[in-house]
């Protein structure tokens, strides 16, 4: 017996989708089952580990108390959007030059939150990188790779916006 | 055992005077893009449509009979498949593998059959058609208990009359010895002084990101199960959880998938899988069974250390550390599954780096109404580094010698050195380590800030602690406790298979090692690519199920990259002799007169005379008849790597053999500010020096130098599994149970020193779990430092705010 659904249409990593889904249902659960993005883990489950942090219309939330409905008519951007055609996101590749990771399983949180962060301010120092990423929890890198990541990963943005900049 | 006698039971030095390309190289870690791509393939990401899921209903109650359960409303619930109550799993399961003192004494099961012995305990599970399903049944399942006293403090729990948590074994002390090694009454006799001190390190653990989990499906045509699953470790003992299943070991298979850390949580973590497997021939269906977070904290048998100490340290007033008494008693909650080998691993390094000849231990294994102890990064020894460390500097205050001082008066500098349990220090050079440390941490220049600040009244502290960092822990250490051991197991080997297909591409195949964000990977690929002159990322790794599998132990006790170096020098061995036998035929020429050199034989004096891997590799798969008779297709081989250095105990146990040989080393310098309005501590510096011999990927190491001094942060000032007097937990979610964020968390400034192991390939140590070691002491040497001049010392971990407002308030220091 299925509860009474909803009916939910959103855009995730830029592709529109339409679905069906119980109101309880989480939002995490709806993109990793539902939908097979696995990438966006579950962690604490009680909105405090950031594990599960995604970015709705741009704003990073926690996926695992926030329902599908909830994201009805919202962009929700994934890790799986990160990389694209030409290669690895600059904060993909530098959390592994960095090794800003270890088991994995925040990464895709972190580096969600990192994408915001730099959305956010462009040139952080690493002060305002540890502050900022302060909200995501990792138990294995005790944060210092992660942070130096971040930082190389906004100088090669910055100097690719540049470069963007100057050809236009 | 006389000195010599020990010494000829060593094994033959090691020659490391060869050129490594790879080895010691900080390349970036094969596992990784999987990761960053959002496809780690973690257990969850295994579930398949179709797949039940299954729920556990937790006992509310930390001591109670239970009298009855009713399960009809649940089992009638929407997409509910079964309901199993611990009654029905006794039935179905015989109890789980149990490595403890006496385990039908205090018997473990999946679910609790009788009664619950903690708040947490699983009393029944529902498998439903969803997560959400299941937990909607659980609400409907209805239990009446009979609530019993509980007993939560450790030493209440050994006194008499106190409640019991297993009535078999008639107390609630699983296990009690005192061991003496070496003259202890002789050395206190002639001592100018005994330190005495009381110290208590409560019990926190590894809350891995990811919990532990399962999937398992059961074949009714072939009576066998398979489990996937993010704990695998000891292949070789499998069979004891086919047992609980009640299957023979080879109809069991269990594999290992990428876990979401463990830091030692998930070693052995067979629960969640024993009840996925028991649901799933219940059901005829695949079943998951991922624990939650409340799970994991409250029911994960993976608590870390608990323990109150009384020491004295024996000393002379010049500084000479002369003997140590340690009486320790240890809550290990409601069952003991890994004995009392927690203990065992104080014991490899009880003395630290210090030259102290003589040492009593007594331990006392307390029973509790709490969740039982596993292993937690350090798995016990960090904890007698804490100890040792902070009777160091009681003595030194007591003494009025500097620090540092003391600890360079009594260094051990002659190896391999014997400490007075039996156990070897194969190397080191701690001078080297704390000066190097010293320089680090800009030592002068904070000694001089804290006298400075101190006048702007702000407290300052400076902690210097020298430590052992033991690694490859041999089956000895759970068994010499006992006169008569029940199986007094004498090695924990670790096997890899290497696979040379006919294009020359190596696989490399481990055997439970489960990848748990240490870098299995990219260690093998690293040892393979020095073997053979690849690429370390033309290497494919594949980690095999325990069944079929070669004997093998998996991480744990810093053994994965000295294991795992023996193991692909012992494949590649294989491998190279028969390449050189094929090469040698194929140029007609004397295997002798070949050798290895850049990716193939070459024949020497004439090196453009070559084969490459490749050129043999398709010769042997393809060409048989270009062969001798006696030469088989295919290029391949196994080694299944013994630990390289154990001698057994004395039957006395006066001496214990060496049991963890390859001892690494560390000095960690942390610079601390406690504000003594708020009782907060904020780090201004931290330094933090590692030998662990010969490094493999020094950016590796020093990701886990960094993440577990991070863990040592945790540990030392925020987090603790809280138990009220009742036996509540009240740490049960991270608002209430806090792990250091990035603000917490200061950067470190890291050294490394490296003397090379004599008896391991290359030289190396294990050195996954030292951070973890080392901060605890470090961090409360510092606070204890910033305190002094208000004649504080905190023995209690961890130090949280109100713990120091506390001391501060006992000593008139703070209204």
């Amino acid at each position: 017996m299925a509860l009474d659904t909803c009916t939910i249409s959103l855009t995730v990593n830029g592709q529109p989708h339409v679905a069906e889904v119980e109101p309880r249902r989480l939002l995490v659960d709806f993109l990793r089952e539902d939908l097979g993005l696995p990438g966006t883990h579950i962690g604490c489950e009680h909105g405090v580990c950031g594990t599960c942090t995604v970015l709705l219309n741009g704003a990073s939330i926690r996926s695992c108390i926030t329902f599908a409905v909830q994201a009805d008519g919202a962009e929700i951007s994934t890790v799986e959007g990160l990389a694209s055609d030409g290669g690895w996101h600059p904060l993909q590749d530098e959390f592994s030059a960095k090794q800003g990771l270890q088991c994995g399983y925040c990464t895709p949180g972190m580096l969600m939150r990192a994408c915001e962060i730099l959305a956010d301010n462009p040139d952080p120092t690493p002060e305002q990188v540890r502050s900022a990423i302060a909200s995501n929890l990792c138990r294995c890198t005790g944060y210092q790779f992660i942070t130096e990541a971040v930082v190389a990963a906004a100088a090669r943005m910055r100097a690719t916006a540049a470069a963007k900049e100057a050809a236009s | 055992m006389t000195a010599t006698d020990r010494a000829a039971a060593a094994p033959p030095v090691r020659d490391h005077s060869a050129k490594r390309r790879w080895v010691g190289q900080s390349i970036r870690r094969v596992e990784d893009p999987k990761f960053l791509l959002g496809q780690g393939g973690y257990i969850a990401d295994r579930i398949t449509p179709g797949c039940l899921h299954a729920a556990v209903l937790r006992s509310p109650h930390p001591h109670a009979r239970i009298l009855r359960i009713e399960t009809t409303e649940a089992q009638a619930a929407p997409g509910v498949h079964a309901v199993i109550t611990g009654q029905e799993a006794a039935e179905l399961c015989d109890p789980m593998p149990d490595f403890g003192p006496d385990p039908a004494r205090h018997t473990w099961r999946c679910l609790a059959a009788d009664k619950v012995r903690y708040v947490g305990e699983g009393v029944a599970v529902v498998v439903a058609d969803s997560r959400y399903l299941a937990e909607d049944a659980l609400e409907l399942i209805e239990v009446e208990y009979e609530p019993l006293p509980a007993v939560v403090d450790p030493e209440r729990a050994l006194a008499e009359g106190a409640p019991l948590v297993h009535e078999a074994l008639e107390s609630n002390c699983a296990y009690e010895r005192t061991f003496d090694f070496g003259e202890v009454e002789r050395d206190f006799a002639e001592a100018d002084v005994i330190v005495r001190d009381r110290l208590r390190w409560h019990r926190s653990g590894g809350q891995p990101l990811e919990t532990v989990g399962a999937i398992a499906e059961y074949d009714r045509g072939t009576g066998s199960f398979t489990i996937d699953t993010n704990t695998l470790s000891f292949t070789s003992y499998l069979f004891m959880a086919a047992n609980t299943l009640k299957v023979p070991a080879n109809k069991l298979d269990i594999r290992p998938v990428p876990a979401g850390g463990s830091f030692g949580s998930k070693l052995f973590a067979n629960k969640p899988g024993v009840i996925a497997a028991m649901c799933a021939r219940k059901t005829g269906r695949r079943v998951a069974y991922l624990e939650d977070r409340v799970d994991n904290i409250s029911n994960c048998d993976h608590h870390g250390s608990d323990r109150v100490y009384d020491v004295e340290l024996a000393m002379m007033r010049d500084g000479t550390m002369r003997g140590i008494k340690i009486d320790v008693i240890d809550d290990y909650g409601a069952y003991i599954q890994f004995g009392v080998g927690h203990h065992g691993n104080a014991l490899a390094q009880v003395v630290g780096p210090y030259t102290i000849p003589s040492v009593r231990y007594r331990v006392r294994a307390a029973l509790t109404n709490k969740n039982q102890q596993g292993a937690y990064r350090g798995f016990g020894s960090e904890v007698n580094n804490w100890m040792l460390e902070q009777m160091v500097d009681k003595a030194a205050r007591e003494l009025g010698i500097d620090p540092v001082a003391v600890r360079r008066k009594n260094f051990i500098r002659e190896f391999p050195h014997f400490i007075p349990t039996g156990n070897v220090y194969d190397s080191g050079d701690y001078d080297r380590v704390l000066d190097k440390a010293l320089e680090l941490a800009d030592y002068a220049h904070w000694r001089d800030e804290q006298q400075r600040l101190r006048e702007e009244g702000r407290y300052i502290g400076i902690g210097v602690i020298s430590a052992q960092e033991r690694s490859v822990f041999s089956a000895t250490e759970f068994w010499f406790w006992f006169d008569e051991p029940g199986a007094p197991v004498t090695s924990t080997p670790e096997s890899v298979t290497l696979k040379v297909d006919a294009t020359g591409g190596i696989t490399a195949i481990l055997y439970s090692c489960a990848f748990w964000g240490n870098s299995p990977e990219t260690m093998v690929s690293q040892f393979v690519a020095e073997e053979f002159d690849c690429s370390p990322y033309d290497v494919s790794v594949v980690y095999h199920g325990s069944r079929d599998g070669l004997p093998a132990t998996g991480p744990g006790g810093s053994r994965t990259t000295v294991m795992l170096a023996g193991a692909v020098e012992g494949a590649a061995a294989k491998i190279k002799e028969k390449a050189r036998r094929a090469a040698a035929h194929l140029l007609e020429i004397a295997p002798d007169d070949m050798e290895w050199a850049d990716g193939g034989f070459r024949v020497r004096g004439d090196p453009e005379r070559k084969k490459s891997l490749a050129e043999i590799a398709v010769m042997l798969h393809l060409f048989k008849h270009s062969f001798p008779e006696d030469m088989e297709s295919g290029l391949d081989g196994s080694k299944v790597f013994d630990h390289p250095y154990t001698t057994m105990p004395s039957a006395d146990r006066k001496d214990l053999g060496v049991f963890y040989p390859f001892m690494g080393h560390a000095c960690h310098i942390p610079v601390v500010e406690v504000d003594i309005e708020t009782g907060a501590v904020t780090f201004l510096h931290y330094a933090a020096v590692h030998d662990c011999g010969t490094l493999v990927n020094p950016r590796s190491l020093a990701g886990h130098i960094v993440g577990g001094t991070a863990q040592g942060i945790g540990t030392a000032l925020y987090e603790e599994y809280v138990y009220d007097e009742d036996g509540q937990l009240l740490s049960s979610s991270y608002l209430d149970y806090l792990i250091p964020s990035a603000m917490e968390v200061p950067e470190l400034t890291i050294g490394h020193v490296e003397t090379p192991s004599p008896y391991t390939p290359h030289g190396v140590k294990g050195g996954g779990e030292g951070g973890r070691m080392m901060a605890p002491a470090a961090i409360n040497a510092a606070v204890n430092d910033a305190l002094a001049p208000l004649g504080i010392r905190l023995t209690e971990l961890p130090m949280t705010p109100e713990r120091i407002l506390a001391a501060l308030r006992a000593a008139g220091q703070a209204g």
